[in-house]
């Protein structure tokens, strides 16, 4: 990420007084480029050589014909797009999954970060931070199994502590109604620790003067907070908006295919996850490609607005 | 900071850690309660819900899992995939790195570009499983480890790594006869320890959690990793979504088994976190912002 922050520093052009120079130069490099080969054939084939596969979202894709000789259909799919009920429905469900994860998740790891900063004592710093840290590590398989372990109406310890206390247990797997509540607990619990990495990180670098003047001022631990830690840190914060904003429609596909179900589909079927059942399941490679595609174009669209947005506030943007 | 004696200070203090020591317990608690669950009896589970620490201890749900071949298989296929996946992409991504932290290499600006576009652009699910499966990788572990070998994230970390290394090494050692190779695998590598201990924890967690490659890539169920294995026990026995493979006439397992098999799929992870925690808060901190 430093790549897309850091401003590039101005280099001096290398002028080449002749081919044979550059020749020198190349050769001399050979080794370099040897290095360079296996990463850059990796990134043309399984990087450029998808993008050049969306031109399918423009044909009638059989895959026995293949791209050379599939029919060009020109617009017919992205026009289907916005025809589609289904379509629509989807879009709804991945923006109300968006939204819960910029109004609810994205303010918590800096809350969470801001805590940290306050917390006496390197121990007790360094416990929490380990502790909060490792679900990350967990795969959302494993963070999915244990939730529904734990949920689950025959024998689950939240349904059975629900019965406890006199309550009426819930099927939370399949009520449809309880999608978007266990999605989002989900992701908080996985990255919210995790989170905080880059704001304690930005928090770090804060001259303790500051503090000592503000102290001077008579500012509580509050006020300090409020006027030297966050403004301290508001760059990063935007920093992370904007990129927050760019994978609008980019939720990840492994998470929400794990807690769909016939049941909830009406809710939790996402851009991703009807990518997969279209293109894959129903062999709808054309229409699901120019999903997929629309779904990449508004990402880039989306990042290099909220960019320039942010650039004319006067932040720094991502690039 | 400095020292705030106080009062406000002290039970701002206060406050502040109790808050923090309920989160961490509530992050911890999931873990505790599915680890005590998977040691002890389904008769136990159902009689005493709230399992923190079991009171009848047993492996009968560990027995159970590893009586048939299947969990052995898959552990195998993680496993495998792990080691050689990580490997793999340690080396071309450190071959990588360093040839574009060098600053003397001619067009390193242009496979810069090149690749932090692939951060904000990509060809989506079904063109690259096209690409994987014209190269004939469909049903093979290739096809769980080529299609990732290279995280871009990794690779910018670790050449912003490279870069801070003195140039002065390299020279002496260029004088000393050394080709490119020679450098980087005997002075810039060594000196790289925390960096390749973050990334090598970066690649081998997303290798051991490999699942959407594999259900993308992979037919033949024989072939699957763990994590698969893990949502077939778990998530569409509990889904109740019969429609998918599992059998709607096999009840679905006890309690005790689905957290036997969550704890063998989370353990590697468990295992090597405490050992490589300590650097890659650092590592991941130098790569992502300096500045």
């Amino acid at each position: 990420m430093q790549e897309l922050t850091a401003q590039p520093a101005p280099q001096p052009k290398r002028i080449y007084k002749s081919n044979s120079e550059l020749k020198k130069r190349l050769w001399r490099n050979k080794w370099l480029y040897v290095m360079l080969t296996p990463g850059v054939l990796y990134f043309i084939i399984f990087k450029y050589l998808p993008m050049y596969g969306l031109i399918i979202a423009f044909q009638d894709y059989k895959p026995y014909q293949g791209i050379t000789g599939s029919d060009w259909v020109g617009m017919k799919h992205f026009s289907r797009l916005f025809t589609e009920p289904d379509f629509l429905n989807i879009l709804v469900n991945t923006l109300i999954l968006f939204g819960l994860n910029i109004l609810i998740y994205f303010p918590i790891p800096i809350i969470l970060a801001l805590m940290l900063n306050e917390l006496r004592g390197t121990f007790f710093k360094r416990t929490f931070q380990t502790l909060f840290y490792l679900p990350h590590f967990m795969s959302w398989v494993i963070v999915v199994s244990i939730s529904f372990v734990m949920v689950t109406m025959d024998g689950g310890i939240v349904n059975e502590l629900l019965a406890y206390f006199g309550f009426e247990k819930i099927n939370f797997l399949l009520n449809p109604s309880w999608f978007r509540p266990m999605y989002i607990i989900q992701v908080i619990w996985r990255e919210a620790g995790w989170g905080t990495i880059i704001y304690l990180a930005a928090i770090a670098a804060i001259d303790p003067g500051l503090y000592e003047a503000a102290r001077m001022d008579g500012a509580g631990r509050l006020r300090q907070v409020w006027h030297i830690t966050l403004p301290a840190i508001r760059g990063v914060i935007i920093t992370l908006f904007i990129l927050k904003i760019g994978s609008v429609l980019d939720l990840g596909f492994e998470h929400v295919y794990l807690l769909l179900n016939s049941m909830n589909r009406e809710v939790a079927e996402i851009i991703d996850t009807y990518v997969y059942t279209a293109g894959l399941r129903q062999g709808q490679f054309s229409y699901s490609t120019a999903i997929g595609f629309f779904k990449s174009i508004v990402g880039l669209i989306m990042v290099m607005t909220v960019n320039k947005i942010s650039k004319k506030m006067g932040e720094e943007g991502v690039y | 900071m400095v020292e705030d004696k106080t009062i406000g200070g002290r039970i701002f203090s206060a406050i502040n850690f109790t808050l923090l020591a309920i989160i961490a317990l509530v992050t911890v608690l999931p873990f505790v309660h599915v680890v005590a669950g998977s040691f002890t009896t389904s008769a136990e589970i159902a009689a005493n819900k709230f399992v923190l620490i079991p009171k009848v201890w047993s492996l009968e749900a560990y027995k159970f899992i590893f009586s048939t071949n299947t969990l052995f298989k898959a552990m195998g296929v993680s496993i495998g995939v792990t080691v050689i996946g990580t490997i793999f992409s340690m080396f071309i991504t450190s071959l990588m790195a360093y040839a574009l932290a060098r600053k003397d290499l001619d067009g390193r600006k242009v496979v810069n570009f090149l690749v932090v576009f692939t951060m904000l652009f990509h060809g989506g699910m079904i063109p690259t499983f096209l690409v994987v499966k014209e190269l004939g990788l469909i049903d093979s572990y290739a096809a769980l480890i080529l299609p990732s070998a290279i995280s871009a994230f990794n690779m910018i970390i670790l050449k912003n790594f490279f870069q801070n290394i003195p140039e002065g090494l390299e020279e002496s050692a260029k004088i000393d006869g050394c080709n490119d190779f020679g450098i980087l695998f005997r002075i810039v590598l060594p000196l790289s320890l925390p960096a390749l201990a973050t990334i090598g924890l970066f690649y081998s967690v997303t290798y051991w959690n490999t699942y959407m490659s594999a259900i993308l890539y992979l037919d033949d169920s024989a072939k699957w990793p763990i994590q698969v294995l893990l949502r077939q026990i778990v998530v569409l026995a509990s889904g109740m979504d019969h429609s998918a493979t599992l059998d709607a006439t096999v009840p679905p397992p006890d309690q005790t088994i689905k957290m036997a098999v969550i704890v063998v799929a989370t353990l590697p992870i468990l295992m090597v976190y405490p050992f490589l925690q300590k650097h890659f808060a650092k590592g991941a901190m130098l790569g992502s912002m300096k500045g």
